[in-house]
């Protein structure tokens, strides 16, 4: 029954309906017949010699409806008695759902027209903000570079640096200093001890000297007055005595 | 013009979507609802013949849109582009849930007669459709409704805008039973 499009009377592809239900309405405008009063044989065969072409990806909606079809055939088919008020139409809700259906279309081509009259109208423009774009090529010139450069070496801690020298103070030298002084004077001051020009280490070099010397009774130390100069005195050698 | 009718002309012209009533209220603290809908329906005669572009009532809102005459013109030159047309079942997704929201996907599966998981997912990612609450039944299923672009991409007002059932040449009734079998 169903292979021949030209019993069905026409060719129809598939991929312009959107369902099974869009395909049956399609079929009953062809056939110009009652939507409320369908020829259901009829309606069924076209409808299966239609689908028979289907790829298996959509096949599963249509074969439902195919089924159904089938159904309300056989339902038609079977006898019933005069005069039975029980008796419901089977194909009450497959009309029911076809009038449904009817009603989506027409809305669906309000919409669409709604739709193409919104699109022939622009708004302002909007474009989303561009994505964050890589950084620049380097442009910079030498003294842009060197002031970075001074600027990074700045940022650099101070070194804790120790430097480890070799004990400077020559104390034993000092010594010899003032012995031989000692030698010559009986009593010299401290600026004379400690020598024209005297570092740091001079004066701490001459000053420990000073005491041990002072300790080993070679000579005593005195001071005159507060703040004054020390003065510096050879003491009676208990060797010379 | 008055200086609010001016003020909102700017808001407008600096926006890329329509603003809402409430929106252009807050801009003047002072001005009220009755004194932005004066002023807007001063900026829309101010704008009604002199200009290419027209202030338009759409979405719950109001937007400056070029006038239709133009629309070949400006696209034939790129200038701007049309937004990508709806498919037919796109279409008919949106209308049933426009008509039965908030609708779950199985009842418009069921009215479409094929399954619309696909469709409806696109819908949502272009935000035509949400989901707006949870259905009674059994698993709770997800009821969806239409959003603002909608509105927008029809160039409606508001949901009141879409015609009203009993308008189309289809009545939806029951129909009544035959009782001969062909």
């Amino acid at each position: 029954m169903l292979r021949d499009p030209g019993a069905s009377g026409f060719v129809v592809e598939l991929e312009k309906f959107s369902g099974p239900l869009d395909l049956l309405l399609h079929l009953i405008k062809e056939d110009e017949v009652d939507i409320t009063d369908l020829p259901i044989a009829k309606i069924a065969d076209q409808f299966l010699s239609v689908i028979a072409e289907l790829g298996l990806n959509q096949a599963a909606d249509y074969l439902e409806m195919a089924a159904r079809l089938l159904r309300i055939k056989a339902q038609m088919l079977l006898p019933r008695r005069l005069g039975d008020d029980e008796w419901e139409d089977p194909r009450a809700e497959l009309v029911r759902r076809l009038l449904e259906y009817q009603q989506i279309r027409e809305l669906v081509d309000w919409l669409g027209h709604a739709a193409n009259a919104r699109a022939e109208r622009f708004g302002r423009g909007y474009e989303a903000p561009p994505p964050d774009a890589p950084p620049a090529p380097l442009q910079i010139d030498l003294n842009d570079l060197l002031a970075a450069a001074e600027r990074v070496i700045a940022l650099i801690p101070e070194p804790m640096l120790h430097r480890v020298v070799p004990r400077p103070l020559d104390v034993e030298g000092a010594t010899a200093r003032i012995q031989a002084l000692l030698a010559e004077r009986e009593t010299f001051g401290w600026r004379d001890a400690v020598g024209p020009e005297a570092t740091l280490v001079d004066v701490l070099s001459t000053f420990i000297a000073l005491l041990e010397l002072a300790k080993r009774s070679s000579l005593t130390l005195s001071q005159p007055e507060p703040f004054g100069p020390m003065v510096i005195t050879r003491a009676i050698s208990r060797e010379a005595a | 013009m008055q200086s609010l009718a001016k003020l909102l002309e700017a808001a407008l012209f600096a926006a890329s979507r329509p603003l809402t009533l409430e929106e252009l209220a807050s801009l003047d603290p002072g001005a009220g609802e009755g004194g932005v809908r004066a002023a807007l329906a001063e900026l829309r005669a101010a704008y009604s013949d002199e200009h290419g572009v027209e202030l338009v009532e759409i979405a719950e809102g109001w937007q400056f849109l070029t006038r239709r005459e133009y629309a070949e013109t400006i696209e034939r030159a790129q200038f701007a582009l049309r937004p990508r047309r709806l498919s037919p079942a796109a279409l008919e997704t949106l209308a049933i849930i426009a008509y039965r929201q908030p609708v779950g996907r199985l009842e418009v599966d069921e009215i479409r007669g094929v399954d619309s998981g696909a469709v409806m997912d696109k819908l949502v990612e272009r935000g035509l459709i949400e989901v707006v609450t949870r259905g009674e039944g059994l698993g709770r299923p997800l009821l969806y409704g239409t959003t603002p672009p909608f509105l927008e991409i029809l160039g409606l007002k508001d949901l009141e805008d879409l015609p009203r059932l009993e308008e189309l040449s289809v009545a939806l009734r029951r129909p009544t039973p035959v009782d001969e079998p062909e």
